[in-house]
């Protein structure tokens, strides 16, 4: 590997979140766009081609190493680590609409649920997937909600707009996602 | 905190408790949708007495007649099957199917129930993926004061001791502090300095309340953002900056 990759696998061997372009731009003044572009796909390949038990991803706007699913059963057996609980329905539920519609109030998740969501919304909070991002208009400014980098990191995804399209649904959805 | 996924075989909720995670059902949408496909109907023509019917039975074997969410949409089911009994006017024309709002409300959830399944299909793929473990140590916390000598200590009520007059005997006085005279004092000083220290403030021979009240007014002063105060070690001499942002507002 050229010496950017192996500096930029370290630093993503280093990080336990995901680590966003720019951030390994910073890494080496040096290195252009480009050249990290090409060090990433060289590392990714590195590990594709070669059959490592990791595999490089981008997630949540950054680059991070994950392990292999195939190994996931035989780790948590040895209890080195442990998948996260899963999210309840109500929890989905709740995120699915925050996701497409942020920012979105409590109020307007209890219409379109119809259950009432305090705890739901304060579980999602307390797990960092949402977060407060304004205050809406009418009575008592209520708290308006939407997704975070942890959701996406959550989801394995890249950015919001890679959740369907509203239009893409079987059912299209009232209003488009909203980038954050 | 996490719910409890929907267990097959999981305890039935006792009579007086209801535990909606706990059923296979989300909220009252979730169920109608479910009789909705059950009976195999049209959503868009849905014979809202039978539907009605199937709803209560339900809500009663499923123990959830406590849920207010759930008992709202009973009502709002019969009172939607009583709009339909009521005769309607001559012609079709201006006659809005009490219907169209629930017809609404369910397609929009049937929508949000899609995006779940893409979520959760997302979140099951990562979560079979392991990220590096390491998370970043918390912020080191000032050293702590356990982690002083004896002598240090000693030293410490020491040097109290002896600023105070005669802490041995307790004089009842009517105003035991006087915290707005200590802010004219600390006020006063700051008007003429920019910076200042504790021992500034309290003289040796300072009486407890002179020393209590200085303390408080300076922490007043500093909830006000009208000086900073900075004490680099445990036990060092206290020290007061004026607050240039305070000044220029």
């Amino acid at each position: 590997m050229t010496p950017l990759a192996k500096l930029l696998e370290a630093a993503l061997f280093a990080s336990a979140r995901p680590v966003p372009t720019e951030e390994l731009l910073a890494l080496d003044p040096e290195a252009s766009r480009a050249a990290v572009a090409a060090a990433l796909e060289e590392i990714r390949e590195h590990y594709d081609v070669e059959g490592h038990g990791v595999e490089l991803t981008e997630i949540g706007g950054g680059w991070q190493i994950l392990t292999r699913a195939e190994y996931t059963e035989a780790i948590e057996r040895a209890q080195l680590a442990a998948r996260p609980a899963r999210l309840s329905a109500a929890a989905l539920e709740t995120l699915a609409l925050i996701a497409y519609r942020q920012p979105l109030g409590r109020a307007e998740i209890e219409e379109i649920r119809g259950v009432s969501v305090g705890s739901v919304l304060k579980s999602l909070h307390e797990r960092g997937l949402i977060d407060v991002v304004g205050r809406g208009e009418g009575l008592g400014r209520p708290l308006l909600y939407g997704t975070t980098p942890i959701f996406l990191e959550y989801f394995a995804l890249r950015h919001l707009e890679e959740l369907p399209r509203s239009d893409e649904l079987a059912i299209a959805l009232r209003a488009e996602p909203r980038a954050l | 905190m996490m719910e409890v996924p929907p267990t097959a075989g999981a305890e039935l909720p006792g009579p007086a408790s209801f535990v909606v995670e706990l059923t296979d059902f989300s909220g009252p949408l979730d169920l109608l949708l479910t009789l909705i496909r059950e009976e195999q109907v049209d959503i868009y023509d849905i014979p809202i007495a039978r539907v009605a019917e199937q709803f209560l039975q339900r809500i009663r074997t499923l123990q959830l007649n406590e849920a207010a969410d759930y008992l709202e949409m009973a009502a709002r089911l019969l009172r939607i099957k009583a709009q339909l009994l009521l005769p309607r006017p001559e012609g079709d024309e201006g006659w809005d199917d009490p219907r169209a709002e629930l017809v609404r409300r369910l397609l929009e959830y049937q929508q949000m129930r899609e995006v779940v399944d893409v979520l959760e299909r997302a979140g099951e793929e990562r979560r079979n993926r392991f990220a590096r473990a390491y998370l970043p140590q918390a912020a080191a916390p000032p050293e702590s004061p356990l982690a002083l000598s004896l002598s240090e200590l000693l030293a410490a009520v020491d040097r109290i001791l002896r600023v105070t007059k005669d802490p041995g005997v307790h004089d009842v006085v009517p105003r035991a502090i006087d915290v707005p005279g200590a802010i004219g004092v600390i006020r006063a000083l700051l008007a003429l300095r920019a910076h200042a220290r504790w021992t500034d403030l309290v003289t040796r021979g300072a009486e407890p309340w002179q020393v209590l009240s200085t303390l408080l007014g300076l922490l007043e002063m500093a909830k006000l953002g009208e000086c900073r105060v900075q004490q680099p070690r445990p036990f060092a001499n206290v020290e007061i900056t004026r607050d240039a942002a305070s000044e220029a507002a």
